[in-house]
């Protein structure tokens, strides 16, 4: 196939927008009959209808017509927002999806749409013509004053099937002024001189009073909506605003150039300041400074581009659960929070198939049926609880949800049967837990067709270390499971401390820094591996680089401490110097080393040099690691 | 007594669909392949609409709505443009020649019987 017109990918970029936008509207539909939603989603059919027409995905159009016509139905107070037709819209979005994926645009329509159609013409048939009892939309009042130009007549126009067409609407009174009409001897029947004054009281939209005068002339029909005075005051407006913001598609390739681009800017930048440090030059240096300034607003702005909220993954989510729930016949409830975090777009897109197969074990293995709950106390609806928040430099996304916890029984059994323990051995509960992780283990007896394919954590796993982060599961007996997963902020430019080990700079990266000070060795505790160093009123264990490097430990006397954070320990890091903070364009490791321990990546300094940056959390590992060696045999 | 419709349209398939959708509902529907034929079937039979294409061969349908408008009996029967064109300036054409009104092509069954009805009941 040759290239695609770029107008027509544009159009499918936009149109597939649209329907995730959709998908958004309905499941809110759903939580809250609000008119404005049925509105919004009766714009959205409008519009792909429209445009797929324009745009030569007459199928799509054509298909989209019937549900727009259906909401249009809704909207007018005729069609009640049934879940019958929830769920069929939900099914039609769908089939909307596959229609603009189709190989023919063109073709008719058959199979899957067909039989949405005819269930959808079904149930408008008997949703019938009447208005939704009961539904009271609210009351408008509109003046109307229809003048017809003088041709009206010869021109075909009938007042007299418009008024009755408004009288369809609602409560009209007419008065008719007579008093252009010139006397008898002057008066050409066929022209139209009289004017009417239409007051209509009316619970359909406004959009329906417009369609009445859809032919006539600016000017021939000037509609007003009047307040009558003992109205009661409105429903407290439930003021959404408007969530669309203006904005701009852009290539991502184009955005990894920019970055890129952007990348070495930061490099430069930084071998400036390191030579106009060899001179002393005051308005260079306030230049420079300057310049850095600019840099770093760049550097943030940039990184900011990328960065999305969590809450467009969410989002999906809860249709996911939606549609599980019902597959599975549980009863859950979505529960989210922090979806304001940003995160780069890139671990976003990667992070949709981990959390959403989470999501499925959750609800097919975790959360037990709403009988058994009933009998174990807990509330008939499972909950799932979906959290992101940030912390330090990383982003920590929780997946929790309130059923009965991991099946120790059924992973031990599995464990033995693939020969990962022994039949004697008794692992304990944590050791357990983490037999999820192990490759393609699962203790799905069967494969069912939402989960249990063997694919599994360990698959989750390694997505999530391949972006550089980490996951760790929890269980509750009887409680639930708790999965966490922890991801750095930003990928490829951060804030650093330049810290020297003799004659070697390190990077560590800002972020996990608590704070530096002088070092100050404790008595008789000097060259062991870890000890406990008392900064302010905590007693913060700490280790000596050197040491953990392997390095010969110098004699240097005066020495600092860099005090770091990661997860919930601290740990006191001792190097020679602190060098100072710099930006640090990260350039990862290639696959010869990436599984080298301590670091996670690497930079170019301003002198040219290559600096290793410190991985701070396999740092801490090593470090309790060390510690327990220490310690006598128990 | 049925209400008649002519149809006009160079398109065969637009024509069929007006009939298919118009006569279930009880109206009868005429067929004229352009503005010339459409004249003669406007003699011939007591016509209380006419839709018609614009771009068409021999008479094209502004030509034929100043004729219409003309015509014994011509004048005061609804006219109804259908078109592709989006401008508003041809339907302001329209209007200055004698139309009613206009239906955008592509057009579904649901507007032209609503125009339809507004029209002639």
């Amino acid at each position: 196939m040759d290239t695609p017109n770029p107008a027509i990918a544009a159009f499918m970029d936009e149109a597939r927008e649209l329907l995730d936008g959709l998908e958004g509207q309905l499941l809110g539909l759903e939580q809250d009959r609000h008119p404005e939603a049925v509105d919004a989603i009766f714009r959205t059919l409008h519009t792909i209808k429209g445009s797929g027409a324009m745009f030569g995905f007459a199928s799509l159009s054509r298909f989209t017509h019937h549900f727009e016509e259906a909401f249009s139905q809704v909207r007018d107070g005729k069609l009640p927002v049934s879940q019958g037709l929830l769920d069929l819209a939900f099914a039609a979005r769908d089939q909307m999806l596959g229609l603009l994926h189709a190989a023919e645009p063109d073709a008719p329509l058959a199979g899957g749409s067909t039989e949405l159609l005819a269930q959808l013409a079904a149930l408008c048939a008997e949703g019938g013509a009447a208005p939704a009892a009961g539904r009271p939309g609210p009351t408008r009042h509109y003046r109307i004053s229809l003048r017809p130009g003088r041709e009206a007549f010869r021109h075909g126009m009938r007042p007299d099937l418009l008024i009755a067409e408004l009288g369809t609407l609602g409560a009209l009174r007419q008065r008719v002024d007579s008093s252009g009409v010139p006397p008898l001897d002057r008066l050409v029947p066929e022209e139209c001189h009289l004017v009417w004054q239409l007051d209509l009281t009316t619970a359909q939209s406004r959009q329906s009073v417009d369609a009445v005068f859809l032919f006539q002339s600016p000017g021939e029909a000037v509609i007003e909506e009047i307040v009558p005075p003992q109205d009661e005051p409105p429903p407290t407006a439930r003021a959404r605003p408007d969530m669309r913001q203006d904005s701009v598609r852009v290539p991502a390739n184009k955005l990894d150039g920019f970055m890129d681009q952007l990348g070495e800017l930061v490099i430069a930048q930084a071998r400036l300041q390191k030579t106009a440090g060899q001179h002393v030059d005051a308005e260079l240096e306030t230049v420079v400074e300057e310049m850095d300034r600019l840099v770093t607003g760049l550097r943030d702005a940039t990184l900011s581009i990328r960065m999305l909220p969590l809450e467009t993954v969410f989002g999906k989510f809860r249709r996911v659960v939606r549609d599980l729930s019902a597959e599975l016949g549980k009863q859950v409830d979505l529960v989210t929070e922090g979806g304001e975090t940003e995160i780069d777009k890139t671990v976003i897109d990667r992070l949709s198939e981990p959390l959403v197969h989470m999501i499925r074990n959750s609800i097919d293995h975790g959360i037990e049926p709403a009988g058994k709950r009933r009998a174990l106390g807990k509330p008939e609806r499972g909950t799932i609880l979906l959290e992101a928040r940030q912390e330090g430099g990383e982003i920590v996304i929780t997946l929790a949800d309130d059923g009965g916890g991991l099946d120790l029984a059924a992973i031990r059994a599995k464990a033995v049967d693939r020969g990962l323990i022994a039949a004697d051995a008794t692992p304990s509960d944590m050791e357990l837990q983490q037999f999820i992780f192990a490759p393609g283990f699962s203790t799905a007896a069967q494969l069912t067709s939402v989960s249990g394919r063997g694919v599994g954590m360990d698959a989750v796993r390694t997505v999530i270390e391949g972006l550089r982060g980490r996951v760790e599961a929890v269980s509750y007996p009887g409680l639930g499971t708790e999965v966490t997963l922890c991801l750095p902020v930003a990928l490829a430019i951060i804030d650093g401390l330049l810290v020297r080990l003799g004659e070697t700079t390190f990077v560590i990266p800002l972020s996990a820094i608590d704070e530096c000070i002088e070092f100050d060795p404790p008595p008789a505790q000097a060259g062991s591996g870890l000890a406990l160093l008392q900064i302010r009123d905590q007693l913060v264990p700490f280790v000596d680089l050197d040491h953990v490097f392997g390095r010969p430990t110098g004699g240097v006397t005066r020495r600092r401490v860099v005090s770091v954070r990661a997860e919930q320990y601290r740990l006191g890091l001792i190097v020679d110097d602190i060098l100072g903070r710099n930006q640090i364009v990260i350039k990862p490791f290639s696959i010869y080393h990436r599984d080298i321990e301590g670091f996670s990546g690497a930079t170019i300094l301003g002198d040219g040099s290559v600096a290793l940056i410190l991985d701070v959390v396999s740092i801490m590992r090593r470090a309790q690691a060390m510690q327990r060696e220490m310690r006598p045999a128990a | 007594m049925s209400k008649t419709v002519l149809a006009v349209d160079d398109s065969r398939s637009i024509r069929d669909m007006v009939a298919f959708t118009l006569e279930p509902l009880g109206y009868r529907v005429i067929q004229a392949e352009d503005g010339q034929d459409a004249l003669a079937k406007f003699r011939g039979s007591a016509v209380s609409l006419v839709l018609t294409d614009l771009n068409m061969p021999v008479m094209n349908g502004l030509e034929l709505i100043r004729q219409l408008r003309v015509e014994p009996g011509g004048a005061g029967v609804p006219i109804v443009m259908l078109t592709t064109e989006t401008k508003p300036e041809i339907r302001e054409e329209g209007k200055v020649a004698g139309a009613t009104g206009w239906i955008s092509k592509p057009f579904d069954a649901d507007m032209l019987v609503a125009v339809t009805r507004k029209l002639v009941g």
